[in-house]
């Protein structure tokens, strides 16, 4: 292969059916040789965070009360047929009865296949939260311009 | 995903090593042994094993 081809996620939305998509192709391109980075920003966040279910994670009341609507990867709902939060366990049933991969699955396969998950600096600030919050998976803490630099030359993907 | 699982267990191995895959036919089929000679990795062979499932024999 004469270059590495690169494909860089922003992935902003926390809706379950939306990361599943983000994690889907972030792992598929990795496979086939890409070198792929994801910018969690805002409600995206909840899928590194080092606490899956929910938590007061964050600084003042306020974004601790964020941090604990919000919730984790196990907690994220879904953008729609979402039956008060049944709607992520009637789809985990779905994908393990034809044998697609979970989104938990996803989210191994992106740390093993080494895809490099940034969080958004500006994001993380707001919602007082830290990088001890996260995965330690998570590479680096970000800004705009970092990001730009890390996905030039590539495709970019907003989801 | 059946080449995201097939490469992950292909980097648990050294050279050399086999990997043995079981495919249903059609996309999983057509994109596996593609994507495997893709990355220098020898496809040693593709047999049917019964109704629609195949298997895939891979050299690390």
């Amino acid at each position: 292969m004469a270059e590495t081809k690169k494909l860089s996620i922003i992935a902003f939305s926390g809706d379950f059916d939306k990361l599943t998509a983000v994690f889907t192709l972030a792992t598929g391109a990795a496979a086939v040789g890409y070198e792929v980075n994801i910018f969690f920003t805002f409600w995206g966040l909840d899928a590194i965070k080092r606490k899956q279910g929910r938590s007061f994670t964050g600084g003042n009341w306020l974004t601790k009360l964020f941090g604990f609507m919000m919730g984790g990867l196990k907690v994220t709902p879904t953008s729609r047929f979402n039956f008060l939060g049944a709607g992520p366990q009637i789809f985990r049933y779905l994908m393990r009865k034809n044998n697609v991969a979970t989104l938990e699955e996803l989210v191994e396969a992106a740390k093993l296949l080494g895809i490099n998950l940034y969080a958004c600096e500006m994001a993380i600030h707001v919602l007082g939260l830290k990088k001890e919050d996260f995965i330690p998976e998570v590479k680096d803490v970000l800004g705009v311009a970092s990001f730009l630099n890390l996905s030039e030359g590539g495709q970019t993907l907003f989801i | 995903m059946t080449f995201v699982k097939t490469k992950i267990e292909l980097s648990k191995l050294q050279a050399g090593d086999i990997l043995e895959v079981q495919l249903s036919e059609g996309e999983p089929l057509d994109n596996v042994p593609r994507n495997a000679k893709d990355q220098g990795y020898n496809v040693i062979a593709i047999e049917h094993v019964e109704g629609t499932t195949h298997k895939v024999i891979i050299q690390k």
